[in-house]
């Protein structure tokens, strides 16, 4: 799939400062190990089976068919994971990662706080001191997952440098490795960055699309037309797709046109023409950027998607023209939740919105031959103040101004 | 060309000061203030960081020097702009120090002709380490530029010596692990690291992340070639203002 330096077609690289060379050789070295290793897959899916919830379930969404009249829908539940995302898959196969390696400290970015939540289950489970860098501006909205990843014994630290979102905080903890590796490693939380992360990450979400593809086949002895999965880093996108590999499934990974692409407030980085090639954070893939090569600001109501980088994974795809890249604005992905909700007591998060959203403007297209799969990627009880919000629920309101009294 | 300059100065001083710049940072007016007093101040060699917003390799104080310094509207060619300046005026060699998406995105084939054409001599890229930048390499031969290479004290031997085959005018050796701007303890570890830089490169030495005052540069004579002031200067012009740099300079 990728070569030595870990490029796929012109996309993905080691653009790493020469302090992490030695880090960088280890990590390949023990990755390699672990991935020509049968045993370790074992031990990885049986520690997903008994202290997540693996296999996920792949729930039939019956009356949400039914409202579309087109393709049968299905969902896949990574919100029934442990911690409530796909988060957990990377973040717990990189643990036994560090335990083979000897290390005794995780670091890592998070955006929306679901993959600092399960790097700070996994250390507080494995043992590992954990430092979280989290945006200034992410903290803010994404006060619960702070709250619970600091209850778990991690520190967070909020990043107020930059656009004080994701790409910052992805900075940061890249700061604290090239100073502290020998005894830490860098749980990084998406398929981006130097090599070896984006085909590691790939490797331990590939069990969403593993176990989706024999469920499928089990319960309707064929393979999907569709499948749907939200795009930020790119992580549960490549999860699900490396199970479908066949001409006959097509991919559509599903970006945030946050307030439209037309607007420059989104985070769609291949279906928007803003977006070009570069390299930074240690990789080459499209990037939103001036045309001096520095980083615009991003925008999304979902903090897991606001990212001005993609996998160079599914860049290389996206030119081969081996998957489909949508994009949902936030009002679609509002109405989305909402939907869902109502016709099927599921919440989705609002990262994984933007592929129900994606879905839903298709599914009426197909027929009832067609089978779509939707990736679930989170659930979205985490984003109920800004869900609340933006429904404008008056209870809710009058409820965080009672609250808010209680602590005068 | 570079090599030959350091080594023709070593002959009648015992270490050479490099220092750093971020270009536009207060402003375009006082980063020209800033070079005209260190040249004055007897400075060897001195590097020009073009801003990038995404300074990796930076500490806090590097890195809000970028972020200002784009916040205020600084762009590429204004950099390129300001380098032809100072290399027109004044007679040292100026480096340029960037990350890498400035020159790919400019085009690296003539990002290095405009380098070679205003008179920058060598860059230090911290995130192309040479096996992703033979473009580079081309292209900094063929203009007869230097590609500055870092050494770290996790560099084996072995790649100290492919780096040094790779590099040209001198090797920048970190002196120690982390990022710009940090406390160094300049101790008999770091003898024996640079030790080891010296054996493994016929280059000259320069020596930076930490080495703010004249008890650290004295420290390192005899031992490397090259003092690199970076972030110290830019704390000073933040507290003391753009004035205070000459007296500085002289003082070490």
């Amino acid at each position: 799939m990728s070569n030595d330096r870990g490029y796929y077609g012109e996309f993905g690289g080691e653009f790493i400062p020469e302090i992490l060379v030695a880090t960088f050789d280890e990590l390949k070295q023990y990755f390699r190990q672990i991935k020509d290793d049968p045993a370790f897959w074992q031990t990885y899916s049986d520690l997903m089976s008994n202290y997540s919830c693996r296999p996920t379930p792949l729930t039939f969404a019956e009356n949400l068919t039914r409202h579309f009249g087109g393709a049968k829908i299905y969902i896949k539940r990574e919100d029934l994971n442990h911690t409530g995302a796909h988060k957990a898959n990377n973040v717990m196969g990189q643990g036994l990662l560090v335990k083979r390696m000897g290390k005794t400290r995780v670091i890592a970015e998070t955006g929306a706080g679901q993959h600092g939540v399960a790097t700070a289950t996994m250390a507080a489970k494995f043992g590992f001191e954990c430092t979280i860098y989290m945006g200034e501006v992410d903290v803010k909205r994404q006060r619960p997952n702070v709250f619970w990843m600091e209850q778990m014994g991690a520190t967070v630290v909020p990043v107020t440098d930059g656009t004080r979102i994701l790409k910052d905080a992805i900075n940061e903890a890249f700061r604290d490795w090239v100073t502290n590796m020998d005894n830490t490693h860098y749980v990084l939380g998406t398929a981006c960055g130097p090599n070896p992360f984006p085909e590691m990450v790939s490797f331990f979400q590939s069990i969403i699309g593993k176990e989706a593809r024999q469920q499928i086949l089990k319960l309707e002895g064929k393979l999907p037309t569709r499948i749907f999965a939200c795009v930020g880093g790119g992580s549960n996108a490549m999860g699900l797709f490396q199970g479908f590999p066949d001409k006959s499934v097509e991919c559509v990974g599903v970006e945030a046109a946050g307030h439209g692409l037309n607007t420059g407030k989104h985070a769609s980085r291949l279906c928007s023409p803003d977006a070009t090639v570069g390299v930074a954070q240690g990789y080459k893939t499209y990037f939103l950027q001036n045309s001096d090569g520095q980083m615009r600001e991003t925008h999304s109501i979902a903090a897991g998607l606001d990212y001005v980088g993609v996998s160079p994974i599914l860049s290389r795809m996206h030119q081969k023209g081996e998957a489909r890249f949508e994009s949902a604005t936030d009002k679609e992905v509002i109405d989305a939740v909402k939907l869902t909700m109502q016709k099927e007591g599921i919440i989705p998060a609002l990262e994984s919105a933007h592929a129900f959203a994606g879905a839903f403007r298709e599914a009426a297209e197909l027929s009832s031959d067609d089978i779509i799969i939707i990736n679930q990627s989170g659930r979205g009880d985490k984003d109920i103040f800004t869900i609340a919000d933006a429904f404008g629920d008056p209870n809710w309101r009058e409820f965080i101004k009672a609250k808010a009294l209680d602590y005068i | 060309m570079v090599e030959k300059y350091i080594k023709e100065r070593l002959k009648t001083k015992e270490i050479l000061l490099m220092t750093h710049i971020v270009v536009g940072y207060p402003s375009l007016d006082a980063s020209m203030q800033i070079v005209e007093s260190m040249v004055e101040a007897g400075v060897d060699l001195m590097e020009l960081q073009i801003p990038f917003s995404e300074p990796m390799a930076d500490g806090p104080v590097i890195l809000k020097a970028n972020q200002k310094a784009l916040e205020s509207g600084i762009r590429v060619k204004d950099c390129l702009e300001f380098a032809r300046k100072v290399a027109s005026r004044f007679d040292i060699p100026f480096l340029f120090m960037t990350y890498y998406n400035i020159l790919y995105k400019y085009g690296v084939q003539s990002f290095v002709e405009n380098m070679a054409k205003i008179g920058i001599k060598g860059a230090i890229i911290p995130d192309l380490p040479p096996e992703e930048g033979a473009d580079y390499a081309e292209a900094m031969q063929n203009s007869e530029l230097c590609p500055i290479y870092i050494f770290s004290p996790t560099t084996t031997d072995e790649r100290m010596q492919y780096l040094s085959s790779c590099g040209k005018g001198f090797i920048y050796c970190m002196a120690r692990k982390g990022v710009t701007g940090k406390e160094t303890q300049f101790s008999d570890e770091i003898e024996g690291y640079l030790k080891r830089c010296r054996a493994n490169t016929e280059l000259p030495l320069a020596v930076g992340f930490g080495v703010k005052d004249g008890s650290d540069v004295d420290y390192l004579k005899g031992k490397a070639d090259i003092a690199v002031i970076g972030s110290q200067t830019i704390r000073l012009v933040d507290e003391k203002g753009v004035g205070a740099v000459g007296d500085f300079i002289r003082a070490l």
